[in-house]
């Protein structure tokens, strides 16, 4: 199709989706209270919520969820994953599938709800859990652990399974295999899927408000409270500060992917030109 | 072995166990592998059924056969990568048909070569070793030695995916051979390499196996690759052996149609047996009349098939003369006119596709040895074809 | 531990490990999303048509057994006053209409964008991939924020249109059911464009030049083979918006006005601002099956199709 149009579209849709993003960023050096009304540059914001305990507080209490969540998430999303490439067939095996997809088409307000009634109900009938960190982690990994186990799973999919009866052959006992060869191997998923539980755990905001008890805002529950009320230039310069480690963290990773992958296809190349003029000579 | 074991005065344990275990393996060779009566089954459909076997000590053994035939789930219950329904595996005299597959003496080179990307071509050949608890100046000398059988010491630091496809493959092979196995297993060992590479390769790899004299069983869908490679070549269709024998036997003697057509090309005659003696056949078929000069068993009107290689017919543009015949008796037999429908020239060889008066057709080869054919054989030319009686096949329906 | 399964047993005490390990890869995570996740919902099930006690705190039990009598109780007033009252039924056509808005307008846009993208120079591509996904690891929460300052009545393009003097008074964008679409494109778009990228760009280019040497049109190529080959892409792109959307909260509750109407944010307020939770759990039983049925919809599409994975 048109090359022209091409490039308008395109142009046109990366400021959807970056313009709103930079006025985010901008107004956040605003000396003004009033968001959008440019008041001067400044830092002032910054300073502001440096000091705000509500945002430092909610700051490391998301950290911390989301630390705990990305990491039991893997764990579990590995052994999901690992059923169901690997068990071809097991009682409730449709069943299980289900219950890995479903936390991720099943809309949060529900899985919020229906946790929260669970943990009301166990409180009530054994007294515990408190809501709060645990009850928050809880909920998150229902569905980290989905998204984790389809990231390892597509990974465990195309993996060369004769890697692990090579090392099985060559005297692996059947752990050994897995932590010699089959780990390695999925290694870079397992980072993938952490890395991505964490940004959704450190983003959500729906299940958290359900699960949350006194005293455990996370920041995202922050945000939204001073979002409701209106514009508020101390979530600018939250949302500058997500976005500049974000970009930095991503742009670097894809940069080292794609480097690395350039490499390997190079050294690939290269010895398939030796192989070809070994034959030759 | 004659010389008592006492006599090795300052030689290792090992080296004494090694003679023994050589005396014993001497005495009954021929039982060094064997396969009893092994079958699996997968969901009732029976993958390998009931099938027996014996490989020698020190022999290449080719498993061939297309894919479907069992014969990869045959080199896996070897490996111990799938367990047999029924029947027993001997190794050197043990059962191992229960044994996992990380305790057999038996290492497998896999078709896709499953070299462990993340680790360097030394650590790959090492990998099998340190599983077994070798301590580590053992490991290094075992590697380096093994690397320089394979000629890739220089490229001991390299990851897999900086080597060529060939290179590839003698590691793999390395990682085998550095654990001494009892039995070396080959899955498709050709398999994923170019066609150029393939041919030099099939030789060096024959080479290094009979030079360490590893007992070999290797799976194929190439004839030539088994006939080449393979001491011994056992075909296989729908989990069962057709036909197990050296490579020369299993061409020039088929034991039947599938066989026939599965090695090398093939022309069949059918028609039913007229005069039965035990030095010799008659054959009529719509052809022509056949004269097969050895008995088979078998009766009078039995329908057979006649199995004829392209390379043992003659293309001459008069009938054969009494002289050319192998023996007067022939006379009148095994000839055939026909006209000449295609022509297709290989290089080394010229092949004719030979419209019979049947309306058969036949493939017939004629080798372009001097440089100047006396006769130049033309499209729609009128033809005699004929062949010795002794280079014919009958076989049964 | 996985291997062994392709294995077959080598003896009891084998058979005895293997199937431990077996039973705590598939056990482990199959019981930590059966209690934390089936369970719930069947709580959440049961309280949809239990009756509370007097004081409306206790919900009681729904089967009782007494002098040799079994009752079942079922309260299923919740169920009938959501089928009844025209406020829901409002509600759930709303969500239902933005969720389509929404699909609708993530394809008109997000389709050429993808196609555009796929057919740019392959050194691009890398590049051009990761900028539509960056904004998917940033905080969705912020972006959907982000549009609170756009739209405003004193928001940035309310203030460069009038400086402009393009208009004099500000327009009402915040607050309306434009304000919550833009929203809600703006979050979905990317979930769109991703897959139908990808069917795009594994597509085979000499497909178009056959077609074109056939004699159609580059429109016409366009239409009959480029399409109806990204179909995959188009209904797993549109199943990734559709049923989010259709649950969605944080956009109504940011950038909709209070006439928009969109049934997650009627749970959320029955819950927290009515405090009643046999209603609100009934809305989030009636939730479930109004996405059952596009997603029943899409698995038999799959299944038709070959089934290419989308979800």
């Amino acid at each position: 199709m048109n090359s022209r149009l091409g490039k308008i579209w395109l142009t046109a849709g990366y400021l959807f989706l970056y313009v709103p993003i930079l006025t985010l960023i901008i107004f956040s050096f605003n000396e003004s209270k009033m968001v959008t009304l440019w008041g001067g540059f400044s830092f002032k914001w910054y300073g502001v919520i440096i000091h705000d305990s509500e945002v430092v507080n909610g700051f490391f209490l998301s950290m911390k969820i989301a630390l705990m969540t990305a990491t039991a998430s893997v764990v579990l999303g590995m052994f999901a994953a690992f059923a169901m490439v690997r068990y071809k067939s097991f009682f409730g095996r449709t069943t299980f599938f289900a219950h890995i997809n479903a936390p991720l088409v099943v809309p949060e307000v529900i899985t919020g709800l229906s946790l929260l009634l669970f943990f009301v109900m166990c409180e009530r009938l054994i007294g515990m859990p408190e809501r709060g960190i645990f009850t928050i982690w809880i909920g998150h990994t229902t569905f980290g652990l989905s998204y984790a186990a389809v990231v390892i799973q597509s990974r465990l999919l195309e993996m060369d399974k004769s890697l692990e009866e090579a090392a099985m052959d060559l005297g692996c006992k059947p752990f050994q295999v897995f932590y010699l060869v089959t780990l390695p191997m999925i290694a870079q998923s397992l980072m993938a899927a952490w890395l991505l539980t964490f940004t959704i755990s450190l983003d959500d905001v729906v299940t958290t408000a359900f699960l949350s008890g006194p005293g455990s805002s996370t920041l995202p529950l922050v945000i939204l409270s001073r979002a409701r009320l209106g514009l508020d230039p101390t979530v600018n310069a939250i949302a500058t500060i997500t976005v500049a480690v974000v970009s930095v963290g991503v742009v670097a990773g894809s940069l080292w992917m794609s480097r690395q992958e350039r490499r390997r296809a190079a050294e690939q190349a290269e010895a398939y030109r030796e192989g070809m003029q070994a034959i030759s000579a | 072995m004659a010389t008592p074991p006492q006599l090795h005065n300052g030689k290792g344990t090992q080296d004494m166990a090694d003679s023994v275990a050589n005396s014993t393996a001497r005495e009954d060779d021929s039982l060094f592998v064997r396969i009893d009566r092994l079958s699996k089954h997968f969901d009732e459909v029976a993958a390998v059924d009931n099938v027996s076997l014996d490989i020698k000590k020190g022999e290449i053994f080719a498993l061939l056969g297309s894919s479907g035939c069992g014969k990869s789930t045959l080199l896996r219950m070897l490996a111990g990568f799938e367990m047999p329904s029924s029947g027993n595996i001997y190794l050197d005299g043990d059962d191992i048909a229960k044994m996992p597959p990380y305790e057999r003496p038996i290492n497998m080179m896999f078709q896709s070569y499953a070299l462990f990307p993340h680790l360097t071509v030394w650590e790959n050949v090492a990998f099998g070793l340190k599983r077994d608890g070798m301590p580590k100046d053992q490991i290094a000398e075992r590697v380096e030695t093994t690397l320089g059988i394979v000629k890739l010491k220089p490229y001991a630091k390299r990851k897999p995916h900086q080597l060529s496809g060939g290179q590839q493959q003698r590691v793999a092979l390395a990682r085998c051979l550095a654990k001494r196995p009892k039995l070396l297993l080959l899955d498709e060992p050709l398999g994923a390499l170019d066609r150029k590479l393939r041919e030099e390769t099939q030789f060096e790899l024959v080479n290094i196996i009979k030079s360490v004299g590893v007992t070999c069983a290797m799976v194929t869908h190439d004839q030539e690759e088994a006939m080449i490679m393979a001491d011994r070549i056992a075909v296989m269709q729908e989990g069962r052996f057709l036909q197990v024998g050296p490579p020369s036997e299993i061409y020039e003697t088929p034991s039947c149609v599938f066989v026939a057509g599965f090695i090398g090309d093939v022309n069949l005659f059918k028609g039913k047996v007229i005069v039965d003696e035990p030095d010799h056949v008659l054959i009529e078929t719509p052809e022509c009349r056949h004269f097969v000069t050895h008995g088979i068993t078998g009766m009078i009107d039995m329908q057979v098939n006649i199995a004829l290689r392209p390379e043992k017919i003659c293309l001459q543009s008069h009938e054969p003369t009494l002289e050319q015949r192998e023996s007067p008796k022939e006379q009148g037999y095994n000839v055939a006119r026909g006209t000449i429908d295609g022509i297709a020239y290989f290089g080394k060889f010229t092949l004719f596709h030979v419209r019979l008066e049947s309306g058969m057709v036949i493939k017939a080869s004629r080798e372009n040895s001097a440089r100047h054919e006396e006769t130049q054989l033309v499209r729609g030319q009128q033809i005699y074809v004929w062949w010795d009686g002794s280079d014919v096949v009958v076989l049964a329906n | 531990m996985s291997i062994a399964s392709s294995i077959g047993n080598y003896g009891i005490v084998q058979f005895l490990k293997r199937n431990w390990g077996r039973r705590s890869v598939i056990g482990i995570p199959y019981g930590f999303l059966i209690l934390f996740f089936s369970v719930p919902f069947l709580v959440v099930l049961k309280i949809s048509v239990s009756s509370t006690d007097a004081l409306g705190i206790h919900f009681q039990d729904l089967t009782s057994y007494a002098n040799g009598i079994f009752e079942l109780k079922i309260k299923l007033s919740n169920y009938i006053f959501l089928t009844t009252d025209p406020l829901y039924i409002e509600t759930y056509l709303s969500s239902i209409k933005f969720a389509v808005i929404n699909t609708l307008i993530c394809l008109i846009i997000g389709y050429p964008f993808a196609y555009f993208m796929a057919r740019s120079p392959a050194t691009m591509r890398p590049a051009l991939l990761m900028m539509v996904s960056l904004p998917f690891w940033t905080s969705y929460l912020l972006r959907v924020y982000a549009w609170k300052g756009l739209l405003d009545d004193n928001g940035v393009i309310n203030n460069v249109l009038i400086w402009l003097h393009i208009i004099h008074d500000p327009i009402k964008m915040m607050y309306t059911g434009f304000s919550m679409t833009i929203g809600m494109v703006y979050t979905y778009i990317p979930f769109m464009i991703l897959p139908v990228y990808a069917t795009l760009v594994k597509m085979d280019l000499r497909l178009l030049e056959a077609a074109k040497d056939l004699g159609a049109t580059p429109w016409k190529a366009f239409w009959l083979v480029t399409v109806p080959l990204s179909k995959n892409g188009i209904v797993a792109g549109s199943m990734l918006v559709f049923i989010p959307s259709v649950g969605e909260y944080v956009i109504p509750e940011l950038l909709g006005g209070p006439s928009t109407l969109m049934i997650g944010r009627v749970l959320w307020d029955e819950f927290f601002s009515n405090n009643d939770w046999a209603m609100a759990s009934a809305v989030a039983v009636s939730m479930v099956v109004l996405i059952l049925i596009p997603l029943a919809i899409f698995n038999k599409f799959q299944s038709d199709s070959g089934g290419a994975r989308g979800l």
